[in-house]
C-alpha cells in the first residue's frame, strides 16, 4: 500500500499475545486514518455501551496516511477510545517522532486490548514487538518515564506514555509523548493506565512511499507555497498563546468560571507577555516533525514558589488556569502547565475543574474543610497546589479527578459545570461565537475546539476553505446564530477529514485548504475521493459514526446541550454583552443539514447514504 | 567562491523536513534513515544541529578511494563544488564511510556509497526549509552575513550595557 504502511499491530494485554494483521483496505479507503479509521475499528470491534475502565475497552492509536511523509506538518497520531470521562467517543491527538515513528516501524495503528495483570510496557523495534515488564517505570513522571523507557531500550526510541494520574485514573489523565506533547483530552491516558500499559516505545526503518512521486511532490510544493509566511512567522513567535489578546478583544476569554468573557488582567497574561518574560531560546521550542512553524516554547520559571522549566503553556491552558481560575500571574499558570505534563494531565479539564470548584466553594455549595484551604478565584498558590493534588488523587484532588461534572454531582447541582456531556470548556466563551456554541453542543467528544473550529472563521477570519469561499462568505459576525448551522456542519467534517489525514490542523489555518488535501491524500495514498463531494462525504461519514458509537454508547439528543450559564445568563460585560446562545434555534437546522431526525437520530437512510449500514 | 550550502545552526527547529525531502529525492520515500542529511535534536538545550556533506575542496572521501569512483566537480547549473559517486566504478569497501570526518558518506540499500549530490543544483533540504536554517547561496556572502550577525549581537550588547 501507498501512505499508510498496511499493517495493524494487535497487542491483547491479557494474554500478553502480539500478532500483526493486514491493515483493512475497505476501512482505509472510506476512513482514511487517524481519527476516522479509529472510530471505525473500535465501532466495529467494541460494544459502545461498555463501562470505559473495562477490559473489553480498547485504546487504539492511529496514524493518518500523510504521517511521516514530507506534507507539512504530517507528523499526528490519534489516541482513539471510549472515554471515562464523557462516555463517549474519545479521539485525542497529539505530533511528535513517536508519530512518525509508528509508521516508520511499520504499522498503521496499534491495537490495545484487555488487560495486564501486571504494569507494562510495549517495546517495538520495527518486527520485534514485546511486553516488557515496568517495574521500576510505573509510578514515574512523564518525563522520567520516557528517559526510562529509553535508557533500557534505545536511546533513539521514541515514547508515548502515561505520568502518574493516568496510573491513578484520573478521568482527564493524557498520553504523553515526546518533548511536552499530549494526546490530552477526554482521558485517553486514564484507559490506559486501567490496562496497566505504562508506556509504547517505538523505532522504526521503514520508509513512507507513497503512490505517484511526482505528483505528490507538486503537491507538497503547493502546500509549502501555500502557507502564509507572515502568519507562519508570527505563529513562531508567540505560538498558540499569542492568540489570547485576540480572544479578549471579541470578548470570550473565560473569566472566573465563564462568569464573564473579559477582565483587566488579560494583558498579564497574553502571548506576548510570554514571549517577552519566560521563554527562553529565542522564544521558540524545538519543533515537531517536519513543522514549518514550531510553534511551541519552552518556559523557565525562577520564581522560587513556581520554579520549574518545561514545554508550554499553550492558550487553552493560560486561558484555564489563568483567566479562568482569575489568576494574572504567569509563573503559577506555568506551573500549574509543568505539573499537568509531568502527572500527564489534561490542563483544559484540570483548570476549568479547579475554576468550576472555585465558583461553588465561594457560592457555599462546597465546605471549606471538605477542601481543606479557602479556594478563591485568583489564589494562584491553591491553583496550583490543588493540580497536584487532583494528579495524586490526595483529598479534595480526589474529587476533582472525577471532573468537575461528577463533583457537581457530589455536592447537589452541575448548573456550574462549564462543558458538555460532561467534558469541560476549553478557552472559548460561547456567549459571543455562536458558531462555536452550536459545535460545542453537538461535537461527539463533547467540548471541545478543536473538532469543529467555528471560530476559525468569525473569530481568526480564516475565509480561504471552500466551505466559506464557495458561499461568497468574507467576513463572519460572531453574534449572528441564523448562518451559522451549515457551517459548522461543514467545518465538523473537514475536522474528521483533518484529524484522519496525519497532518497538523494549524496547516490549514496557515492556508491549506481542502482540495490542497485531498491532492495529498489521493497523490499519496492512490485512491479516488471522489471529488470535493467524495471527500467532504469521507468527513461526513467519520462525523456520523462518532455520533452513532455514542448512540449506542447511551448518549442522546439531550446530551446536545449547553449549561443553563450559556443558554440563559446573557454575557455581562464586553463586545458579546447581552448575548446567550441561541442553540434552540440552530439546532433543528443542524439535524436537518445533517439529515437526522427532529431527535437527532441518525435513520437507516442517512446511514445507508453514508455506507454505515 | 562559489555557492555551498549553509547552516544556520540560531535558526534551526529540528524539524527533519531536509531528512524527508532529501530521502524522498534520492530514495523516493520518506525515511529520515536514508536521507544524506542529519539533524541531532538536542531537547534539554532547545536546540537542533543538521549535518551535511561540506562538499570538500581536497575531499578525503575521493583521495582514499581504490576505486577512483568519487571524484571532485562543478555542478553545471550553479557552479558550485560538488563532490559525486560513480556507482558503476564504487566497489563497497567503505573506506570513504572510515575516512569522512563528518560521516557524510554512507553505504546504503544499494550497497553502493552515497552522498549529498547537491540535487543537480537544487538541493531539496534547502528548498523546504521554511526556517531559513539552510541557505545554498555564495560562500562569501555567508561570510559576510555571519559576521554582521555577530556585529548585531555586539551592538545589542553595547546599547543594553
Amino acid at each position: 500500500m501507498y501512505g499508510w504502511m498496511g499493517k495493524v499491530l494487535r497487542v491483547d494485554l491479557t494474554k500478553g499475545k502480539i500478532t500483526v494483521e493486514d491493515l483493512d483496505r475497505e476501512k482505509a479507503k472510506n476512513f482514511i486514518g487517524g481519527r476516522g479509521l479509529g472510530v471505525k475499528y473500535l465501532f466495529d470491534e467494541i460494544d459502545p455501551a461498555i463501562d470505559a475502565f473495562s477490559p473489553e475497552n480498547k485504546v487504539l492509536f492511529v496514524t493518518g496516511p500523510l504521517t511521516g511523509s514530507g506534507a507539512p506538518a504530517a507528523n499526528r497520531y490519534v489516541v482513539v477510545t471510549k472515554s471515562p470521562l464523557t462516555g463517549a467517543i474519545a479521539n485525542s491527538t497529539a505530533a511528535g517522532d513517536f508519530a512518525c515513528s509508528l509508521k516508520y516501524a511499520g504499522y498503521d495503528l496499534i491495537i490495545l486490548e484487555g488487560k495486564s495483570k501486571k504494569p507494562v510496557y510495549l517495546w517495538i523495534d520495527d518486527e520485534q514487538v514485546e511486553l516488557r515488564d515496568a517495574d521500576g517505570i510505573w509510578g514515574l513522571d512523564s518525563e522520567e518515564t520516557i528517559k526510562a523507557v529509553q535508557n533500557v531500550t534505545s536511546l533513539r526510541a521514541k515514547v508515548a506514555c502515561i505520568g502518574p494520574a493516568g496510573e491513578k485514573l484520573v478521568r482527564y489523565a493524557c498520553v504523553m509523548n515526546d518533548a511536552g506533547r499530549a494526546a490530552g483530552r477526554s482521558g485517553v491516558g486514564a484507559v490506559m493506565g486501567s490496562k496497566n500499559l505504562k508506556a509504547v516505545a517505538v523505532r522504526g526503518t521503514k520508509g513512507v512511499k507513497v503512490a505517484d512521486r511526482a505528483a505528490f511532490y507538486q503537491a507538497v510544493d503547493a502546500a509549502y507555497q501555500t502557507l502564509d509566511y507572515e502568519y507562519v512567522e508570527e505563529f513562531h513567535q508567540t505560538g498558540t498563546p499569542g492568540v489570547l489578546s485576540l480572544v479578549h478583544e471579541f470578548g470570550v476569554l473565560p473569566t472566573r468560571n465563564f462568569q464573564t468573557g473579559v477582565n483587566d488582567y488579560a494583558d498579564k497574561i497574553s502571548g506576548e507577555t510570554l514571549a517577552d518574560t519566560l521563554s527562553v531560546r529565542r522564544r521558540m521550542g524545538v519543533a515537531c516533525p517536519g513543522c514549518p512553524v514550531a510553534c511551541g516554547r519552552v518556559t523557565k520559571v525562577t520564581d522560587p514558589d513556581f520554579a520549574g522549566l518545561g514545554a508550554g503553556p499553550e492558550y487553552e491552558t493560560i486561558g484555564m488556569f489563568g483567566s479562568n481560575c482569575g489568576v494574572d500571574n504567569f509563573s503559577a499558570v506555568a506551573k500549574a502547565n509543568f505539573i499537568c505534563n509531568k502527572m500527564g494531565m489534561d490542563t483544559i479539564s484540570t483548570g476549568n475543574s479547579i475554576a468550576c470548584a472555585m465558583e461553588m466553594f465561594e457560592r457555599g455549595l462546597i465546605p471549606q474543610e471538605d477542601i481543606g484551604f479557602p479556594l478563591t478565584f485568583g489564589d494562584a498558590h491553591a491553583v496550583v497546589r490543588l493540580t497536584e493534588m487532583i494528579a495524586k488523587r490526595e483529598g479534595f484532588g480526589d474529587v476533582l479527578a472525577e471532573g468537575s461534572y461528577r463533583m457537581g454531582e457530589k455536592y447537589g447541582t452541575t448548573e456550574y459545570f462549564m462543558g458538555v456531556k460532561k467534558q469541560e470548556f476549553p478557552s472559548y466563551d460561547a456567549r459571543g461565537l455562536q458558531g462555536m456554541g452550536l459545535g460545542y453542543a453537538t461535537g461527539p467528544r463533547g467540548a471541545c475546539h478543536i473538532r469543529g473550529e467555528a471560530q476559525d472563521l468569525d473569530l481568526y477570519g480564516v475565509m480561504n476553505w471552500r466551505l466559506t469561499a464557495d458561499r461568497g462568505l468574507e467576513v463572519l459576525d460572531p453574534l449572528r446564530h441564523d448562518d451559522k448551522p451549515p457551517l459548522v456542519k461543514d467545518v465538523q467534517d473537514w475536522f474528521c477529514m483533518i484529524d484522519s489525514c496525519g497532518m497538523c490542523n494549524f496547516m490549514f489555518f496557515l492556508m491549506v485548504d481542502e482540495d490542497q488535501m485531498r491532492d495529498l491524500l489521493e497523490t499519496a495514498t492512490g485512491i479516488d475521493m471522489g471529488g470535493y463531494e467524495g471527500f467532504m462525504r469521507t468527513g461526513e461519514r467519520i462525523f456520523n459514526l462518532e455520533t452513532l458509537f455514542n448512540r449506542r454508547a447511551g448518549l442522546t439528543t439531550k446530551d446536545d446541550t449547553l449549561p443553563k450559564r450559556m443558554l440563559e445568563e446573557p454575557m455581562p460585560d464586553g463586545p458579546a454583552k447581552g448575548h446567550v446562545v441561541r442553540l434552540a434555534e440552530m439546532l433543528p437546522e443542524y439535524y436537518e443539514l445533517r439529515g437526522w431526525d427532529n431527535q437527532g437520530n441518525i435513520g437507516e437512510g442517512k446511514r445507508e447514504e453514508l455506507g454505515l449500514a | 567562491m562559489t555557492k555551498m550550502i549553509n547552516v544556520n545552526i540560531d535558526k534551526c527547529t529540528g524539524c527533519g523536513v531536509c531528512e524527508l525531502m532529501c530521502s524522498f529525492r534520492h530514495h523516493g520515500e520518506f525515511n529520515p534513515l536514508k536521507a544524506r542529511i542529519h539533524k541531532t535534536v538536542y531537547l534539554e538545550q532547545e536546540m537542533a544541529v543538521p549535518v551535511l556533506c561540506r562538499q570538500c575542496e581536497d575531499p578525503w572521501c575521493a583521495r582514499i578511494c581504490p576505486a577512483g569512483a568519487i571524484t571532485k566537480g562543478t555542478d553545471h547549473l550553479t557552479g558550485a563544488t560538488v563532490v559525486t559517486v560513480s556507482d558503476e566504478k564504487c566497489v563497497g569497501c567503505k573506506m570513504c564511510v572510515l575516512a569522512c570526518p563528518y560521516g557524510c558518506i554512507t553505504v546504503g540499500d544499494a550497497l553502493v556509497a552515497e552522498k549529498c549530490d547537491l540535487c543537480n543544483g537544487v538541493p531539496q533540504c534547502v528548498k523546504f526549509c521554511a526556517r531559513g536554517a539552510l541557505t545554498f547561496n555564495d560562500a562569501a556572502e555567508d561570510m559576510l552575513d555571519r559576521k554582521q550577525r555577530v556585529a548585531d549581537t555586539l551592538l545589542t550588547a553595547y546599547q543594553e550595557a
